[in-house]
C-alpha cells in the first residue's frame, strides 16, 4: 500500500536520538509565513503537537499532512494545537499549504537550516532534512511523548491521539485530587 | 518520570471489528473477513476496485468483504459527497450498487453525477441528493474514519484481513495469498 511498510524498512530505521518524554521542550521561534513568526512558548497552557517531516511535496509527507489535516478537529477537541515543521522555506510552505488546504501552520526550520530539528534530536545529517518525528508537548512545556517513524512510513495519527488522551486523563485526575484535598 | 516514550506504536490492529453496522458482502461468520478503508475519489482505491472483485470471486463463500469510508476531504473535494451518496443509496437498499457506480466513474463525482447514478439505479434521487447536501450521514462517516485512524489507517486504500492490517503489495496475487491463509 502507498504508505505502508515492509519488515525490512522497519528494521532499517536508525537508532533515534530524539528527545524523549519528561524532557523540557526547547523553545524556538520560526517563520510561519514569510512575514509572521510562531514561538513554542505561545502555546504554553495547552498541549501542542509538533510534526517534523522531511519535505513539502514529497509523497509520504503529503499523505501524512493530509491525514493530520483531517484529524485536526479531534486534536482540537482534546485542547491541542498542531504545527508541522520542515527545513523548507516559508514561501514553499505557503504554496504547499495552499495546495493541500492545510488548516494548521507549517513552520520553516530554514535558517540556520534544521536548527530546531537538531535541538529535538531529529536532524538527519547528510540528508539535510529532519526525521519524520512526532512530539506531544504538555501544557507546561514538557515533552510527554515522542516517536520517530521510519522515513518512508506515514505514522498515522493514533499515537498522537493516545498521547493527548493520556494528558487529558492525567489533567482530569489532577483536578479531581485538587478538589478533594 | 513525567512523560512516556513509546518505541513503536501498536498501529496495525483493528479496534472496531466488522459487525452488523458495516456494509458487508458475504456472511459475517465467513472464515476470511476483508475490510477496506477507502475513498471514492482516491485513484489507488479505483485501482484496487477490480482486484477486490477478483478476490471475492476466487474466495466465494469463504469471504466477507466490508467497506468503511475514509474520505480525505481536503485533498479529494468530491469524496465526502460521494461517501454520503453511497450511504444514502444504502438507506434505500442499494449501497453496493452505488459503491460500484462511484468507483467505476471516479472522474465524474459532481452532485449532478450523483443524481444521475441514483436515477439510473432507480433510487429516489431527490431524497438522496438532499441527504448528500445536508450531510445526513456525517456522523456515520466520521465513525468510519475515526475507527480507521485508531486502527492505524494512514492512507487509502488500507485493508485489514481478519482484523490485522495488510501491509503487503497492492497486487492481486499478494492480497489473495494473504487472505487465503485464513481459509
Amino acid at each position: 500500500m502507498a504508505n505502508q511498510v515492509t519488515q525490512k524498512q522497519k528494521s532499517g530505521s536508525r537508532k533515534s536520538k530524539a528527545l524523549s518524554g519528561g524532557t523540557k521542550a526547547p523553545d524556538f521561534t520560526l517563520h510561519s509565513t514569510p512575514d509572521q513568526f510562531v514561538s513554542l512558548s505561545e502555546f504554553q497552557g495547552q498541549p501542542v503537537v509538533l510534526a517534523f517531516y522531511p519535505a513539502d511535496w514529497s509523497p509520504v509527507c503529503g499523505d501524512e499532512m493530509a491525514l493530520f489535516n483531517e484529524v485536526l478537529p479531534e486534536f482540537q477537541n482534546l485542547g491541542a494545537e498542531l504545527v508541522g515543521i520542515s527545513v523548507d522555506g516559508a514561501w514553499c510552505h505557503a504554496a504547499f499549504a495552499r495546495d493541500r488546504k492545510l488548516h494548521f501552520p507549517l513552520l520553516a526550520d530554514f535558517e540556520p537550516k534544521g536548527a530546531v530539528a537538531r535541538q529535538y534530536g531529529v536532524y538527519r545529517d547528510g540528508d539535510g532534512v529532519s526525521e519524520r518525528a512526532l512530539f506531544v508537548i504538555d501544557e507546561e512545556g514538557f515533552i510527554h511523548w515522542s516517536y520517530v517513524s521510519p522515513l518512508g512510513v506515514n505514522p498515522g495519527a493514533n499515537g498522537v491521539l493516545s498521547a493527548l488522551e493520556d494528558l487529558e486523563n492525567k489533567k482530569t485526575a489532577k483536578n479531581h485530587n485538587t478538589q478533594r484535598s | 518520570m513525567k512523560g512516556v516514550q513509546t518505541e513503536s506504536i501498536p498501529l496495525t490492529r483493528l479496534t472496531v471489528p466488522v459487525a452488523r453496522r458495516d456494509h458487508i458482502q458475504g456472511r459475517l461468520d465467513a472464515p476470511v473477513t476483508l475490510l477496506e478503508y477507502g475513498d471514492y475519489e482516491c485513484p489507488y482505491c479505483g485501482q484496487v476496485f477490480p482486484m477486490v472483485k477478483a478476490v471475492q470471486e476466487r474466495l466465494g463463500d469463504g469471504l466477507c468483504f466490508a467497506f468503511r469510508h475514509f474520505p480525505l476531504t481536503n485533498v479529494h473535494p468530491h469524496s465526502e459527497h460521494a461517501a454520503e451518496a453511497a450511504e444514502g443509496a444504502g438507506a434505500q437498499g442499494k449501497f453496493w450498487m452505488m459503491h460500484d457506480a462511484l468507483f467505476e466513474n471516479q472522474g465524474a463525482l459532481e452532485d449532478e453525477d450523483l443524481i444521475r447514478y441514483a436515477t439510473a439505479l432507480r433510487l429516489n434521487a431527490r431524497r438522496l441528493i438532499t441527504e448528500v447536501q445536508t450531510g445526513a450521514y456525517a456522523t456515520r462517516l466520521r465513525e468510519d474514519f475515526m475507527s480507521g485512524i485508531r486502527g492505524g489507517v494512514n492512507g487509502t486504500p488500507t485493508f485489514f484481513i481478519n482484523g490485522i492490517r495488510y501491509d503487503g503489495a497492492r497486487a492481486l496475487s499478494d492480497l489473495l495469498n494473504a487472505a487465503a491463509l485464513h481459509l
